[in-house]
């Protein structure tokens, strides 16, 4: 009986929650009801997938007005298979993020913490679930507000500017969606994204519809950090609580690439985006820039945590890459790509984030022997960089190997060389930790520490576990991503 | 439809880019904040103008009334309006925590202060 509201339920639960943790007043009971709802959501989102799996698409109408002209939730592979990863991160991290809150954030702004985390989790698991375009406005800015909150809340005095910083840029790339949505609401009379994709068929006048596409695909990348409009990133994840960078990096920029998706294949149609417009030689460029960049400018970064936020730049690259290819392949690999990478640097950040609960801020001149105190962190971080090379055995290596076969399908073996290349620049910043923590002399402050707390360590190593496991057993997240990737294609024209 | 029919869209695009320009420009933190919002008012526009029909009134079902302007962009607006509202005051909170840690809100100003040796993360 309830089932049948799932798909309702999997957004309402956290945004209820949220204003019900600010009355509660209390840290510990806010994390407690977090940590419920973001397990429910966990529910519900399995449970989702497991109802779509056979290709069907659940068509929920809110508040019973039927589609077209009242706001449809639609559920089919693909987001389904978001809407699992948004929810498994939050889940992992709520855990995670009782001990890391209570060193990095005040005692007296730890409910309000846990409060913005729910209204991101709602607004994250909004736009995966919505079919109606100006819903996914909406809940595009309820994720990006509550995520300026939870980034401003760092230690660092620069998570201010940095969240200041990403609140313009976030803000102008959510007008620029609006600005596109609206050109097609006029165009097309609907904002339901399944009968705008019917009546853009018949619409005759094209350039309002090129520039509802430039629009949203301007708005879309700036919100997923695709180079060149990746410049927030670095500060944002740099500055922010560990928790919160750990969720971001995992979960942000994975969603918005469902929205460039969703638009698109489902709405605009692959036959106008890729074989009318070079738009997949324009997301390649940028992507191979971003490849290349961004693992350079990794390399040379003091702090750890801005150097893997680098390198999630570089590594959105690898996703758009693949949604560049525009092949069965190539959108495999990108979706696929979303998954990996999510669980990898989560796992990153989660495991940074134990350090510095010791240590405050992670740089290379402080981190110095660390892997003799913490040498299950240092492994697991070591594990990690081994996925962002792309070993096999990782899910890193499954990523880059469904890129290489889709660039050997359109022939571009220069295409395959590249990707190889780029993974050779991660080895070095790899290298880097590697090298600091485990051939550098611990110094005075570092010989004190212990291992970080089991409730951090457990979530964290959960996700090397996943990154290590998914990256021998490929069914799920390969299977998956084949099944949203043939939906994506077929739902097209 | 000639260029003096387009009247609203060429407001829109004034509008728009007149806001843009501020947040480029201006170094205030304040002043980027208001070009923010002048560049969300000139989506309003773009939402509410094409709904108003020549002739058209509000949608009353009665025998006199043929023509009905569209209520529902309205109806976005509000919500876009709310959106634009949350954004402008965390924006200013924001600008408010910042005067008190860096005691400016000149943008220049703040990042020449993280520069120095003394920015180190407490």
């Amino acid at each position: 009986m309830i089932a049948q509201h799932f798909p309702i339920l999997q957004v309402v639960l956290p945004l209820l929650a949220a204003p019900v943790m600010v009355l509660l007043r209390s840290g510990r009971l806010a994390w407690a009801l977090a940590t419920a709802v973001s397990w429910a959501a966990l529910g519900i989102a399995l449970s989702l997938l497991a109802q779509v799996a056979d290709g069907g698409v659940i068509s929920y109408a809110i508040g019973s007005w039927p589609p077209p002209w009242g706001i449809e939730y639609r559920i089919d592979r693909v987001n389904a298979f978001v809407l699992v990863l948004v929810s498994l991160i939050a889940a992992v991290v709520i855990v995670y993020s009782r001990a890391s809150v209570a060193a990095e954030v005040p005692e007296e702004q730890h409910y309000l913490f846990y409060t913005m985390y729910a209204l991101c989790l709602a607004g994250l698991l909004g736009i995966a679930a919505t079919g109606d375009g100006f819903n996914l406005f909406v809940f595009l800015e309820i994720s990006a507000l509550s995520t300026y909150v939870l980034i401003a809340m760092g230690r660092d005095r620069r998570a201010l500017m940095a969240s200041y910083q990403y609140l313009i840029m976030g803000t102008i790339g959510a007008t620029f969606i609006v600005i596109g949505v609206g050109l097609l609401y006029l165009m097309t009379g609907t904002l339901n994204l399944a009968d705008m994709a019917l009546r853009l068929r018949e619409v005759d006048e094209a350039r309002p519809v090129l520039a509802a596409l430039a629009f949203i695909t301007v708005g879309v990348s700036l919100k997923l950090a695709l180079f060149p409009l990746h410049l927030w990133l670095p500060n944002a994840y740099a500055y922010a609580p560990s928790a919160v960078t750990a969720f971001l990096a995992a979960t942000a920029t994975k969603v918005s690439v469902y929205v460039l998706l969703r638009f698109y294949y489902s709405v605009f149609g692959e036959s106008a985006v890729f074989a009318a417009l070079p738009m997949g030689r324009i997301l390649l460029v940028l992507s191979l820039a971003a490849m290349f960049i961004a693992s350079t400018v990794a390399v040379f970064q003091n702090d750890i945590k801005r150097m893997f936020a680098y390198s999630s730049v570089a590594q959105i690259g690898y996703i758009t890459l693949g949604v560049s290819l525009d092949s069965t392949t190539g959108l495999t690999a990108g979706i696929v790509h979303l998954f990996n990478h999510a669980l990898t640097k989560g796992a990153l950040f989660l495991l940074l984030g134990g350090i510095a609960l010791r240590l405050g801020g992670v740089r290379f001149d402080n981190i110095g022997g660390i892997a003799r105190v913490m040498p299950v962190t240092s492994f697991g971080i070591v594990l990690g960089g081994l996925s962002l090379i792309g070993v096999p055995g990782t899910v890193g290596f499954v990523s880059k190997w469904y890129l290489v076969l889709a660039a050997f399908e359109r022939g571009a073996w220069w295409l395959a060389l590249l990707i190889v290349l780029s993974s050779l620049l991660a080895v070095i910043y790899v290298w880097r930790f590697v090298e600091a923590a485990y051939f550098r002399e611990p110094g005075d402050a570092v010989a004190k520490f212990k291992e970080a707390p089991a409730s951090m360590l457990v979530p964290a190593w959960f996700m090397v576990v996943g990154c290590i496991y998914f990256g021998l057993d490929t069914g799920l997240t390969v299977g998956g991503a084949s099944q949203a990737a043939a939906e994506l294609l077929g739902s097209g024209r | 439809m000639n260029a003096a029919g387009h009247f609203s869209y060429w407001i829109t695009i004034f509008i728009a880019i007149a806001g843009l320009y501020i947040v480029v420009a201006r170094g205030n933190l304040i002043k980027k904040l208001v070009g923010l919002s002048i560049f969300q008012t000139s989506v309003y526009l773009l939402y509410i103008a094409p709904g108003k029909l020549i002739g058209g009134t509000a949608p009353i079902i009665a025998q006199e009334f043929q023509i009905y302007s569209n209520p529902l962009p309205h109806v976005l607006i509000l919500t876009a309006i709310v959106v634009g509202v949350a954004t402008l005051a965390l924006g200013l909170a924001l600008v408010v925590r910042i005067k008190e840690t860096y005691g400016s809100i000149e943008e220049d100003e703040i990042l020449k202060q993280d520069e120095s040796p003394s920015s180190e993360p407490h």
